[in-house]
């Protein structure tokens, strides 16, 4: 990060880096996928961009597996995680794929932090960008603060989970366990519902924009008060028969549901919310042998998940969590090299 | 201030009565001495107003001037400044500050602050003690300290008897109650305006419904109390027709809209930019333009800057965090020029006219003619500049307008006779 004398700071939005949007022609379009090297969401990424990073997943899969030398790819980099939310599992996976590709590693949460202390999240970025940073993995409560993030450094920013907005790694991580599990390198064709509480979940709103990018026909599933509204010119269909959906669906995606939800009328009842929306075992037992369940963890068992369902063999739960090293190895190797947002299938640049 | 000067703004065209003509405008001791095409300029000070419109002096009735309490942001004479620059000969202070304005101390301090200030500063105060919404204000006593606009701003009155209450209580002075119109209830946990793209980012939405639901509601209140109310900031396409309803049915109510709300939606969060926070939220392109057809038709019957500075670490905050409000007075006046191509005499109205009768402030303000206070603002619509945010006279930063180009600035301002800006530069 080059720091920028006062001067120049008076042309540049949020005192780091360049306007973002022009006022010439109204343009507030997000800037994602300018910004060199960053993976902030999966909106607007081509099948041909997803195929690319999941195929160098899937090689590192494979070399995992072969148990290969370890890989030197991002020998001499470092990748920091920013987690100013709590994810142990998530953190965990990020870390434990730097390393496998040979990076150091640094961890920053906002428990043990100066950010308790009264340190801005800005003088944070910049004090540990100053050390020489490579990437950033952040997770943060509020939508879009790896997209700011990301406009006070020059590291790759990946975004880990901002709030509800996106968690574009899960989706990855969904798509290949998926993917893998069908032997095909599309999902054409597929019809997937996703269950729950789409309104709050980053991870639902990554996995539409992935599913759909990748071919499939994405039905989401709730109670109103838990979808959100205005979404006609989302490419997905809506339904609140959870019943009848179930029976054209070759995937269901169950979404994990906070009980807290009854308390502001969300829902009526953790039991009338099962009843209508959660995967029991006499659903469970209705599916097509063939019909595949997923999750992103973690699961309230026996709420919107029956252990039957969750531990059966058409379940991918435990295939999702080992796609987890794989597919963020490939992240963050395509973020540090600079290709993640321009490789595509045909035009694999790594 | 004056005196005894003479000062001749010349070569431009006038709103004079409803209607723009070009004339010179003299003053003497700081009141208009001749309008018209051959005054006596003899020793005068010329103004060049050449290409630009002379026009009454701007009045913003919704400016947040953070004295006392948050001073690192923006203090009376700082947001005077701004004001001048922007146009304003006169602003009222909204009450929202630390502490909030209720008493007749607070009250006396802002005037003695507002000595120094480029603009008049007239004080506005709460609704309820403290901005609680609990207890009313003491409104014979602070009405009869000259204060005219009661508002608990930042904040609706929730509590519908007390607002009745208010409201009938203080019917027999003249004051007027002015409502930030906001249903907690529904707007609690929201961050944005609630549509397409609060959906996609995953950002919390404030439903139009929090707004509409208390205009019904104050407008159901002003006709049982059978007394005046003045609605802030009017967001949505469904509160402008409800207000525009009221007055159809002959109701006493009047409006405001601001500049963001007419000029920006909320497709401007698509950047997670802390600046476009605000509240009410930048709405939906159709509330967009039916706010503009608002000011058009007359449903609403000012522009008001909701002139809210802070801090800029404050606004480098995540978006769920960092505090709602947007800098407006220097880039008011330029962007209803650009955006509703009204011309000199609607602008007038809508920038001084209105706004002066609606704070009780049109015997100095809002109009050209011998005899009264010279508060004058040549503005010239033609003029282009970009807004710089390094280079605004306000204390804060916080422009949503950053890097924007502009048409249309004001060149000179008179405030009772004194030249405050001259060729776009404050004089103090």
């Amino acid at each position: 990060m080059a720091f920028l004398t006062e001067s120049e700071r008076s042309l540049n939005h949020l005192d780091g880096s360049p306007l973002s949007y022009s006022f010439k022609d109204d343009s507030f379009k997000d800037d994602s996928f300018n910004r060199s090297s960053g993976f902030l969401s999966v909106e607007g990424r081509s099948r041909a961009n997803l195929q690319a990073i999941l195929n160098v997943a899937s090689s590192h899969a494979q070399r995992l597996s072969n148990e290969d030398t370890k890989s030197t790819a991002l020998a001499g980099k470092t990748v920091t995680s920013l987690f100013f939310e709590d994810s142990t599992r998530t953190r965990l996976s990020f870390e434990n794929a730097a390393r496998k590709l040979s990076s150091d590693v640094m961890t920053f949460t906002a428990g043990t932090s100066s950010v308790k202390k009264g340190e801005s999240i800005k003088d944070t970025v910049q004090t540990i960008d100053a050390m020489g940073v490579d990437a950033f993995v952040v997770r943060h409560s509020s939508p879009g603060m790896p997209h700011t993030i990301s406009h006070w450094t020059d590291a790759s920013v990946i975004n880990a989970g901002d709030g509800a907005h996106e968690h574009p790694t899960q989706a990855l991580i969904d798509s290949f366990a998926l993917l893998e599990r069908l032997g095909r390198n599309d999902l054409v064709g597929q019809n997937i519902a996703i269950v729950g509480d789409v309104l709050h979940s980053r991870v639902a709103r990554s996995n539409v924009w992935a599913f759909t990018a990748l071919g499939a026909s994405v039905t989401l599933v709730g109670p109103k008060t838990l979808l959100p509204s205005n979404i006609d010119d989302w490419p997905v269909t809506v339904s609140n028969d959870f019943d009848t959906v179930l029976k054209k669906s070759g995937v269901v995606y169950m979404l994990r549901i906070q009980k807290e939800r009854a308390a502001t009328g969300l829902m009526s009842s953790v039991g009338e919310y099962v009843s209508r929306f959660g995967l029991t075992d006499a659903r469970y037992r209705s599916l097509e042998p063939n019909t595949l369940i997923m999750h992103p963890g973690p699961m309230n068992r026996g709420i919107e998940i029956s252990p039957l369902a969750a531990d059966s063999d058409q379940s991918l739960v435990t295939r999702q969590v080992a796609a987890g090293i794989p597919v963020r190895m490939a992240v963050l190797e395509m973020c540090i090299n600079n290709t993640i947002n321009n490789s595509t299938i045909n035009g694999n640049q790594t | 201030m004056s005196d005894n000067k003479t000062i001749a703004i010349c070569g431009g065209e006038v709103v004079i009565d409803n209607q723009l003509q070009a004339a010179d405008v003299v003053i003497r001791d700081g009141v208009v001495a001749e309008v018209g095409q051959n005054v006596n300029c003899d020793g005068a000070t010329v103004i060049d107003a050449t290409g630009a419109w002379v026009m009454p002096g701007f009045v913003d009735i919704h400016t947040h001037l953070r004295e006392p309490g948050r001073t690192e942001a923006e203090t009376v004479e700082t947001g005077s400044r701004a004001a001048a620059l922007g146009g304003y000969t006169a602003v009222v202070a909204m009450p929202n500050t630390e502490p909030a304005i209720d008493n007749l101390g607070i009250i006396e301090q802002i005037r003695s602050a507002a000595k120094a200030a480029l603009c008049e500063v007239a004080v506005s105060a709460c609704i309820t003690r403290g901005r609680g919404g609990k207890e009313l204000v003491n409104f014979a006593s602070l009405s009869a300290a000259g204060v005219h606009i009661y508002t608990d701003d930042g904040n609706g009155v929730q509590d519908t008897a007390l607002m009745l209450h208010a409201l009938q209580y203080a019917s027999d002075l003249d004051v007027v109650l002015a409502q930030h119109c906001e249903d907690e209830s529904l707007s609690a946990g929201g961050f944005m305006h609630e549509g397409a793209v609060s959906s996609r980012l995953g950002i919390g939405g404030i439903p139009p419904e929090a707004e509409e639901l208390m205009v019904m509601r104050d407008i159901a209140l002003s006709r049982k109390a059978q007394v005046a109310m003045h609605f802030l900031h009017l967001s949505t396409k469904r509160s402008v027709e409800l207000v525009r309803d009221a007055k159809a049915a002959g109701m006493n109510v009047t409006a405001e809209a601001t500049p963001h709300h007419f000029t920006l939606t909320d497709e401007a969060l698509n950047s997670f930019d802390p600046n476009f926070r605000v509240n009410p939220p930048l709405r939906s392109a159709p509330d967009r333009a039916a706010v503009i057809e608002g000011l058009k038709d007359g449903t609403i019957d000012a522009i008001a800057t909701d002139h809210a500075p802070h801090a800029p670490e404050l606004k480098e905050l995540p978006l769920t965090e960092a505090p709602c409000g947007m800098l407006g007075l220097e880039t008011a006046a330029s962007l209803a020029n650009s955006e509703l191509q009204l011309g000199a005499v609607e602008l007038s109205r809508l920038l001084s006219i209105n706004p002066a009768r609606i704070a009780r402030l049109h015997e100095t303000h809002g109009q050209i003619a011998v005899g009264r206070p010279a508060n004058i603002t040549v503005f010239d619509p033609n003029a282009e500049w970009t807004v710089d945010p390094m280079q605004l006279a306000s204390k804060a930063r916080n422009t949503p307008f950053a890097g924007r180009d502009m048409t249309g600035r004001t060149r000179h301002t008179i405030f009772n006779g004194e030249v405050v800006v001259a060729d776009s530069k404050a004089q103090r």
